[in-house]
């Protein structure tokens, strides 16, 4: 079936069969920042936005986004790196593969919350597992992304 | 592996229903959370999205909560969080993460009565009816205690009264499945005291409901009635925890909950 | 120094955090052979039959390989030099399936669609036998889990096929028995430690083809390219020269790929079929048809005398491999070698047990391997003696532990070249203040607060066994090329490695070019495992350097017309006197001009010792008394790696590490049920911890300068992962005086010991 949806603010035609997954339609048209973790909607690392809030693209039949607004990483390179920096800076990107859908995660939070506590940050970011940094070094590069942004 | 050959957004509930009942392998479609766990072969799949089912409306009498609602509109939504102490954000706020919770919605979860429903135990502990396109309205307990032919959960409402309700749940990772879950809440002093995740579904403890309504709420009456839940109620083993583990906590979750709604305002 | 103990961002740090497509999976030939893999429902059977001609007539199936189609040469997925002390214990494929999960047969088609269908029509029929389930029964189990008579043990591991064990291990120093009996304090424990799953974010995945001269090219996720590559060999019956293995970047490996989880089965589809093959697990797969932790049963026996010296350690293991031998001996062996030697005022130890297969997923390399497991044990025994002993466990520690310039029964003769230890637990014991929280606080008539304590000890590298080679080459712009063949898993290695190159060539990083890891280009290394990297590799990156530089003055020394000894080089600018010569200049005039000379240093390295790095881990928890809950509130962590390389990343090593460590103490549990089906098969069911279940976690270094280490740098990739289980339980118990000895420290085991209390 064919759908009509915006990704990364271009409008796109996409052609995808009735039970293909988000996810797996992105990454066939090169969206190749697009993991997945878990196949069961619990490890974050998928995550996109759809129309702003950060959603499983694994877990989201592909067309249901008709008409939709579809956020990757490769949609918002430059403030991914602005991220990405301070992530660095601190070593706490490790292997780098939940990375994307982690800082997908971390740009909604921004968007969404207005000075955000540890408390909140932690509750928000819950969703998103890392096996590499025990989560601390990520916590420490939120917090002065968000208190110099 | 699940299969799904047509998909359907109809622009009407009727339409909706009709396709559902035309095949056995119809479906619905939530969230689809568990739809890639199973190997279901679904004929025509359901999609409500088209039929503005995603919302949660303030009414004079009651909350009316829209199917296609989404967990993390309960848990941010300004109505519900003032609402009963806030039970149901507090309630659906551990489960997984955000993109988890922009994803579940609320009608499938409470149609398919899940034993680890965080969102049930809440649920039961208000006043909560839902409605089915075919079969109507009708409480929640109505609900999860008979099985209906297959139907649309199209919302569900909530009386807005001056509950005072409050959410317990054990669990070993704060992101697992809980080990037990319980809502108390009181309306007028009648007391209402609900155990989920037993791994059974979510069950009210009427007579520790009814033996705490009557009592004077000394430390001991309450201590009895926590202890009622336990004994009245049945508990199951899975890998989080024994029927008899269960069981143990059951009454400590249980007072927890009245000591905490005793507090409330 | 100008790199070295800075803490540098990863040189692939942008590129890999903003999605960029790096990664096994990204970088496939176009259209590959989907490869899946139909597996044992049974635990353990025969296969009678098995029809895919259903399956084979399906549109877009290109080849379906059952154990009929396969070369019959016994061998190991266990990453490890030659010869591997795991037994050559597996086909390919295999008549007689093993475990739930066990490989029956390969299905290559156009698309995954295609392959899942036609695995559904395959039709098997198998004569099921009674499984191996419980490893403490399995030696007397009637049935045995491996009967082949062409199994292969390349080194004495004394095998006992009919009793399904894989190694017996017996090393006693001194006669323990007779210093038990003169002890006077002595205490007993039997700990078990469960098996773990290692639940990195990219599951295992290689892709594979033929390339223009017609060898076999494996992309894969792996820590052990040179390890693959060998086994790949034995396993197709080819030789290694026609196999090439690449390794781009990793998810995360924690040891998992330090095991050939998934290459040769896409290998064996591009040499039947000619065409590139693809295989990526699904999660599940990852859980429940991999490796995870050997699960052991350890029992423990510590004697001491009236002042407290520990005199007599007796520690018995029995580990479950499962129904592979992947790292099996080694794995038990390890638990000995980083136990024993930390206690050294003992005058007998003793290591000794098995380890039997059953029929469950194979056990492998996990972190820590063998030393998380005995220092559990082996720290909680400790634990229980002080108390017994009425004595706090720091001051006990202080007491007994190995100092710098020691030796130890059990460390074979040598030396201590390194340790802080007992620095690490007085700023342990000052960050998390012990002296006013040992043992317990009171907060409220349900909730108590306790601290708790363990120390460890790991290695760096395989002592006579890990010998790494790297090359650096001068470029014709002046530029260099690090050459590596270890495995950066996350980890950073490339990165400190380059810093180490910096160092010594006194450049900046940006002018080296890190290349690792490829067969074909790369010298050869073991990979990335038993935290050698940072040691081994690392000091034959200091030895390469070491040797470019002095060509470069040899060389700069001839085209200036001047002897050797007298020119200098800063890393910009030869000089004799009035003479200079810029090393890009010198570069143009070797590689491109009359020199005619490309130089290239190079370094190889392996050690006698593996000089231990040490933590002391302190944890402070809240346990909840009518729910038995326990929550982590603190974690202290005072680390002796030696030099710190890049402190940023060594920082998240051990935080990392520590995180991986509470999963054990108190989340995580692989679990099976009465049949040997794996319950924990996702992460629903299975539970690393979350952003909400870690507490606080701070983590200090007590630099050493380790004598044998590049710039004095010992490992940290293990170590980290040691003392949470035994830390926490010992809060745990200091709280609510429950001993918990069965990992993990779940709120049902801390009720239940309430409740007999």
């Amino acid at each position: 079936m064919q759908i009509e949806a915006t990704i990364n603010n271009q409008k796109m035609t996409l052609e995808v069969a009735p039970d293909e997954l988000l996810s797996d339609a992105l990454r066939a048209r090169g969206f190749l920042s697009i993991r997945q973790g878990c196949d069961t909607s619990c490890c974050g690392l998928c995550t996109v936005w759809i129309d702003g809030k950060p959603t499983l693209s694994c877990t989201t039949l592909a067309f249901r986004v008709k008409g939709k607004h579809i956020t990757t990483i490769e949609g918002v390179r430059q403030q991914a790196e602005e991220f990405a920096q301070v992530l660095a800076a601190e070593g706490a990107e490790q292997c780098g593969f939940c990375s994307p859908g982690f800082i997908m995660t971390v740009l909604a939070m921004k968007q969404e919350l207005k000075n955000p506590t540890e408390q909140e940050i932690i509750h928000y970011l819950t969703g998103n597992l890392c096996r590499c940094t025990g989560y601390l070094g990520q916590l420490r590069a939120i917090k002065k992304y968000l208190g110099g942004a | 592996m699940f299969t799904i050959e047509r998909v359907l957004q109809p622009a009407t509930l009727e339409e909706a229903y009709q396709v559902l009942n035309a095949h056995v392998s119809n479906t619905v479609l939530g969230g689809c959370a568990f739809l890639r766990l199973g190997s279901k072969k679904i004929g025509t799949a359901i999609d409500l999205s088209k039929l503005n089912l995603d919302y949660v409306l303030e009414k004079a009498e009651e909350i009316e909560i829209g199917a296609m609602t989404t967990f993390r509109t309960l848990e941010t939504n300004p109505t519900l969080r003032e609402c009963f102490n806030g039970v149901l954000p507090k309630a659906v706020s551990p489960i997984i993460g955000v993109q988890f919770r922009n994803i579940v919605t609320v009608g499938a979860t409470v149609y398919s009565k899940y034993g680890f429903s965080d969102l049930l135990t809440a649920l039961l502990a208000l006043d909560t009816e839902v409605e089915l396109h075919k079969g109507g309205r009708m409480t929640l307990i109505e609900f999860l205690n008979k099985s209906y032919p297959k139907d649309i959960l199209t919302r569900i409402f909530i009386q807005k009264n001056k509950r005072r309700a409050s959410y317990q749940s054990l669990r070993n990772s704060s992101s697992d499945y809980p080990i037990l879950t319980v809502a108390v809440s009181e309306l007028d002093q009648k007391w209402r005291i609900v155990v989920g995740a037993r791994p059974l579904r979510a069950q009210i403890a009427t007579k520790a409901s009814e033996a705490l309504s009557q009592s004077k709420l000394s430390a001991e009456d309450i201590g009895q009635a926590a202890a009622l839940a336990a004994e009245e109620l049945s508990f199951g083993s899975n890998i989080r925890g024994s029927a008899e583990y269960r069981k143990a906590i059951c009454p400590v979750l249980v007072k927890r909950g009245i000591m905490e709604v005793l507090q409330c305002k | 120094m100008k790199y070295v103990g800075k803490g540098v961002p990863k040189i692939d740090s942008l590129r890999i955090a903003t999605g960029h497509p790096v990664y096994t999976e990204d970088v496939v030939p176009a259209n590959p052979l989907v490869v899946k893999i139909l597996r044992s429902p049974h635990a353990f059977a025969k296969i009678i039959n098995i029809d895919t001609s259903k399956a084979a007539e399906l549109e877009g199936v290109v080849c379906i390989l059952t154990h009929r189609d396969v070369p019959k040469t016994r061998f190991t997925l266990a990453g490890q030099s030659y010869p591997e002390p795991s037994p050559y214990d597996r086909y390919i494929l295999d008549e007689i399936v093993r475990y739930v999960g066990d490989e029956v047969a390969i299905i290559a088609a156009v698309n995954e669609k295609i392959a899942l269908r036609a695995m559904e029509l395959i039709k098997v029929e198998y004569e099921v036998y009674e499984p191996v389930l419980d490893f403490e029964t399995a030696h007397e189990h009637p049935s045995v889990v491996h009967p082949e008579t062409d199994l292969i043990c390349n080194v004495d591991i004394a095998m006992q096929q009919d009793k399904n064990i894989v190694c017996s291990h017996y090393q006693e120093i001194g006669n323990v028995e007779q210093e038990f009996a003169k002890c006077a304090v002595v205490v007993e424990e039997t700990y078990y430690t469960q098996a773990q799953a290692h639940a990195m974010m990219e599951t295992y995945r290689a892709v594979s083809y033929l390339d223009h001269t017609g060898r076999l090219v494996v992309t894969s996720s792996t820590q052990i390219p040179f390890h693959i590559r060998r086994q790949l060999a034995r396993a197709l019956e080819i030789p290694a020269s026609k196999i090439r293995v690449i390794k781009p970047r990793i998810g995360g490996g924690f040891g998992g790929k330090q095991t050939g989880a998934v290459e040769v089965f896409a290998a064996l589809v591009t040499l039947k079929t000619g065409q590139p093959a693809k295989i990526v697990l699904d999660r599940r797969e990852t859980f429940t048809c991999t490796t995870s932790r050997h699960a052991m049963r350890i029992k423990v026996r510590l004697g001491a005398d009236e002042e407290g010296y520990i005199r007599a350690l007796d520690i018995e293991g029995l580990s479950d491999t499962g129904a592979y031998g992947e790292h099996a001996p080694t794995v038990f062996w390890v638990l000995g070698e980083k136990t024993l030697p930390l206690y050294n005022k003992t005058r007998a130890v003793r290591y000794h047990g098995k380890v039997v297969y059953t029929n469950k997923m194979p056990a492998g390399a996990l972190r820590g391997y063998g030393a998380t497991q005995g220092t559990f044990a082996l720290e909680s025994a400790v634990n229980k003696l002080a108390e017994k002993l009425h004595m706090d466990p720091t001051e006990l520690r202080l007491k007994n532990i190995i100092r710098a310039g020691e030796t130890s029964l059990a460390y074979h003769g040598k030396i201590l070249g390194s340790s802080t230890l007992h620095q690490c637990i007085e700023r342990g014991k000052e960050m998390i203040r012990w002296q006013e929280k040992y043992p317990r606080q009171e907060i409220s008539p349900n909730k108590v607060r306790a601290v708790g304590m363990a120390v460890t000890m790991q290695g760096s590298g395989i002592a006579g066994i890990d010998t790494a080679s790297a090359e650096i080459r001068l470029n014709d712009d002046g530029n260099y090329t690090l050459l590596l063949g270890s495995t950066d898993m996350g980890t950073g290695s490339d990165t400190i490695l380059a810093q180490m190159a910096a160092e010594v060539l006194e450049t900046s990083l940006d002018r080296i070019i890190v290349h690792a890891a490829d067969t074909d280009i790369s010298p050869f290394d073991p990979g990335s495992y038993a935290s050698s990297t940072t040691y081994v590799t690392g000091m034959a990156v200091v030895k390469a350097a070491m040797d470019l530089v002095a060509k470069i003055i040899a060389q700069g020394a001839f085209l200036l017309g001047v002897p050797e000894e007298e020119v200098t080089f800063n890393g910009e600018v030869l000089q004799c006197g009035e003479k200079t010569l810029t090393l890009q200049k010198l570069a143009e005039l070797t590689v491109l001009g009359t020199g005619k000379l490309q130089l290239v240093g190079h370094g190889t390295f392996g050690s006698d010792v593996s000089p231990p790095p040490f933590v002391a881990g302190f944890a402070e928890v809240e346990v909840d008394r009518e729910t038995g809950k326990v929550e982590l509130l603190d974690y202290v962590a005072v680390v002796d790696c030696g030099t710190v390389i890049n402190p940023n990343l060594a920082r998240i090593q051990v935080e990392g590490g520590i995180v991986q460590g509470i999963g054990l103490a108190l989340y995580e549990d692989v679990k099976y049920d009465a049949k040997g089906n794996m319950l924990t098969n996702s992460f629903m069911q299975y539970k690393i911890p979350c952003r909400k279940d870690i507490g606080n976690i701070r983590v200090a270094f007590e630099e050493s300068y380790e004598p044998t280490g590049p710039f004095g740098a010992k490992s940290i990739g293990e170590v980290v992962i040691n003392t949470p289980a035994p830390a926490i339980a010992h809060a745990v118990y200091n709280a609510v005086g429950v001993r918990v000895t069965k990992l993990p420290i779940t709120p049902e085991k801390v009720f239940q010991g309430l409740q007999k209390k």
